[in-house]
This record gives structure tokens, sequence and C-alpha cells, in this order.
């Protein structure tokens, strides 16, 4: 058997991996529509009329997502987290979910720091949006991008 | 509203010295079956923890609202400072009003 | 325990095409070898604990718990590394099926079932005992007919894409296919947490999406084929560590 072979034989198994995948995720299509909120929706709502502070916020999530089920995310915000000026809600956004609305975490002094970890599922390619809000009333912005690749193993057994 | 158990694992040091920052993480065992409806499948509930709370004798110190966008077997890591000698209750929402529970003591020096 | 290294290394030098056979964990990338190392954030923990609830567990029959034989878990020490092995009525037994014939013999139970929640988490607990041990299965003896069907399994042509396990596992090894690299498709990390699945998993699973990807016959949970190819694949892990319960994507 030759090498060419080989390689023909791959690139058909990648072809009939994507056509397998693409059916496996009826969850990728209609983005968004699913939830009745878009993601600009839901990030003005939550800034309300504020003009977010587009730093002090660090995303740590892996460049390339191995997985869409399950991608790291860790958040942390440049806070003193004191009484009088602390960290009390972190909001996640996701651009292309169906739910714009990933998580939020509602904190407070008695964090010691305004750092908090999860893991989410991303339909596809795109920017996880990040606000903080603080006790001050100002909002943190940050913002990554998670490239989601798949695998050419997707299961049907 | 009755609480259940629900196998879960709570990473968190059972002793700390006064006002250190501790950090906890906690995974739960749960499909977070976030519904599906699509041409040709069979509809599936929604059936998803949708929040989570930590209480630390007695107090909050911890509420995620959680979404169809986190992942199965959900993990979340958080930190909250050592004051005192007491019981973290941490309880998951799930829909449907079902309530889970887990308790763990932490010692203060 | 060098013998049957011994047999396995001269069955990996007459596989021509083979070339060094790494560990998956080598295969994996940086974040998820940490995952797979981190009791306090891998998943497959979950179904550690409740594999760990069940061995202290009296079955429903009266008969005693696995405690109530084997001691402590920990004295399973080992045992995930010698298997599949031979049973002494001939029978080719994984871990899993081990397990099941244990309950059915000593427990009067009714078996858990394949790909039951129970005994992948019994199955868990019990390999996590062996991990970081080198493989080390019998190949000889009765062993020996075995290791040869699931090596005729590996070796053969199978299904409309028309590829034998090598023709991924060992000519493409350490190549992209898609977003993933190929390893060199041992079992040593199963019973696994797998992210596409988002549960635990036993390999015969695995071998199931690997049929369906070649297109071809899937084999049922603890059939022949598979339990001899499961053989085969622990001859090729000889020496390599068990990484039971695995992080897999």
């Amino acid at each position: 058997m030759t090498t060419h072979r080989a390689r023909r034989a791959i690139m058909l198994s990648r072809r009939t991996a994507i056509a397998a995948a693409a059916a496996l995720l009826p969850w990728r299509a209609g983005a968004q529509a699913a939830s009745g909120e878009t993601f600009a929706a839901a990030e003005q709502a939550i800034l309300a009329g504020r003009v977010p502070v587009t730093a002090g916020i660090s995303l740590d999530t892996p460049p390339l997502s191995e997985n869409g089920n399950s991608v790291d995310l860790t958040i942390k915000v440049d806070s003193p987290m004191t009484a009088d000026d602390h960290v009390s809600s972190i909001y996640v956004l996701s651009e292309k979910n169906p739910f714009p609305r990933v998580a939020a975490f509602h904190i407070g002094p008695r964090a010691g720091r305004a750092e908090v970890a999860t893991r989410i599922r991303l339909s596809e390619t795109q920017s996880i949006v990040v606000l903080a809000e603080t006790s001050k009333g100002i909002v943190h912005r940050g913002t990554r991008e998670v490239i989601v690749i798949l695998g050419a193993c997707v299961d049907g057994g | 509203m009755a609480s259940a158990t629900i196998p879960a694992r709570i990473t968190m040091p059972a002793e700390a010295r006064r006002g250190e920052i501790i950090e906890i993480r906690v995974l739960v065992r749960h499909a977070m079956e976030r519904g599906l409806d699509a041409p040709g499948l069979r509809p599936v509930p929604r059936r998803i923890i949708h929040t989570f709370r930590a209480t630390y004798g007695g107090d909050e110190v911890m509420r995620m609202e959680l979404s169809p966008g986190i992942a199965a077997n959900p993990y979340v890591a958080f930190t909250t400072v050592a004051t005192e000698t007491g019981e973290f209750v941490f309880e998951w929402l799930e829909d449907g009003d079902v309530t889970y529970e887990r308790r763990q003591t932490l010692t203060v020096a | 325990m060098r013998f049957a290294a011994a047999v396995a290394g001269c069955l990996l030098a007459a596989t021509a095409s083979a070339g060094e056979v790494r560990a998956p964990a080598t295969f994996l990338s940086s974040d998820l070898r940490a995952l797979q190392e981190d009791a306090s954030r891998h998943p497959g923990w979950l179904w550690v604990d409740e594999g760990e609830a069940l061995w202290k567990a009296a079955p429903a029959t009266a008969r005693p718990s696995c405690q109530g034989c084997h001691g402590d878990i920990s004295s399973m020490r080992g045992v995930a590394a010698r298997y599949p092995a031979v049973a002494s009525d001939g029978a080719l037994l994984n871990l899993e099926g081990r397990i099941e014939r244990c309950r059915a013999q000593n427990q009067s139970a009714p078996a858990f079932g394949h790909e039951s929640e129970a005994l992948l988490s019994l199955t868990a607990a019990v390999a996590l005992r062996s991990r970081g041990m080198p493989f080390s299965v019998a190949t000889d003896g009765p062993a020996a007919r075995f290791l040869a069907e699931g090596r005729r399994f590996y070796e053969t042509r199978q299904g409309q894409l028309n590829l034998s396990c090598g023709q991924c596992h060992d000519e493409n090894v350490g190549r992209r296919l898609r977003g993933d690299v190929i390893s060199n498709g041992i079992g040593t990390g199963f019973p696994a947490y797998r992210l596409e699945w988002n549960a635990m998993g036993s390999l015969h699973r695995r071998l199931r999406a690997c049929s369906l990807g070649v297109r071809a016959t899937q084999f049922p949970y603890g059939s022949a084929e598979y339990l001899a190819l499961e053989l085969y694949l622990a001859a090729r892990a000889q020496g390599l560590p068990v990484e039971a319960p695995g992080i897999r994507r």
C-alpha cells in the first residue's frame, strides 16, 4: 500500500467526518434565535447606558479550543475587593451561541480576589465578551477570540 | 423544597488562617441537557442547573447563574476570605424546582 | 512480566511499519495533559468517586461487597495493567468483563450492563489503582490465539473507506486529521472522560466510534472482535503507563 493511497483515504474520511459533524450539531443552526435575545441586546441590557472601560480584565482561554463542548475560561479583574470598591458581578457573553448570556457570577468583598473560572460550550469560533460591574458603578469590558476546531473522530457509537 | 444529594467533588482546604484567601473548586455531575428540537430528532426538554450558590457561615459568598452554554458536569472555581470556622453550604438549583446540596466545614485558626 | 515484555518486543519488531508506540498522553495538548492529572478539575473523578462507593456497597443479594472479599480497593493495584486476560475457562475478559463475572459468580447479582454508569464507575475506580504502572498483559499461552485475532483485526482494511487501523495509527501517526493529532491508538487511558461524549466511556465505545469513522461494521460492546483488538492494543502498549481515567478529546 502506498502513502499516496493512504493520503487519499484520509482525505475522504476527513470529508465524511465534516458531513457527520454537521449532522450531529443541530445546535449550530439559527444562532441566538433560541433565546429571543441577541448578543447586542444582552450587552446593552447589562451596560444600561454606561460606557465600559476596556481595561482591567484578564481573560484566559485556550486560543484554539479542542472541543466546543468544553472550553476553559478563567477571568481575573483588577480590583482591591474592599467594602467600598469591589467587583459585584461578572457577566460572560457569547457572540454566536444560541444563548448570548453564558454565565453570571455574583461576588463581593469576601471573595478577596475577583477571580473565577468555569468551562463553557462554544458553538463555533467567536469572541467571548466579559463585563465586570463594580460597587462604584463602573463596568469593565474584556474580550477574547476563541477558535473552535472540530475533531476528526466525531462519535456516533 | 427538598434537598437531594448530587455527585459532586469539592476541592478546598480543611483548614486556613484567618484572613487567608482560599480557592474553592467545585465539579458536579450533571448532563446540562440544553434541550433539543430539530427536524428528525425527538424533542428533549431542557434540564440544566441554572443556579449555583455557596454560603459560608450562612452568608452568600458566591452565586453563579448558569445557562445551556455551560459545559456538562459543570466546573466552577472561586475564592473567599477565611474569616471564622464555619460551614459552607453548596446548593445547585435545577430546572423543575429541584435543589441539591452539599456541606463542608472550614476550620479557621 | 519480563517474559511478557520480551514477547511484546518481538511482536512490535515484527510489525514493520509500527515504529515506536507512544503513550496517548504525549499526543494530548498541554492543557488536556494537565487536566488529566488534576483531580480537582477532571470530571472523570466524579465516576471514580461513585466507583469507590460501589466497591464498598453490598449488593442486594445478601452477598459480600467487593470490599468484603478483596479488602480495600488499594488491593487492586496493578490489576488493570494485566487486562485483558484469559480466565480459567478460556474466555478472554477485559477489566469490565472481569468485574461483571465477579458480580455474577460471587455476588449472585445481575450484570451492571455494558456502558452502564455503575460499570464505568467501578472500572474507573479499579483502573485508577494502576495509574502510572506499566502495561504487562500476558500474550503467550492461551492468550496467543486472541492476540493473533486482534492483530489480524488491526491489520485488515475495513469499511467503505477501506482503511486498516495501522494506516492511521502507525503510518500517519503524529499528523493532523482536522483538529486531531493522530495517536498510536492504544487504549491505556480507558475508561476515559471524552469531551466529545461529555461523559466517561469505555474503550469499546471509542472503538465503535473508530469503526464508524471508517464506515465499517460497529461491533457490539464486549464483542469477541473488540476484546481481541483490546488485547492486541494492550500488547502494543506493553511497558507504557496506565492513564485511566484518561481525558480524551
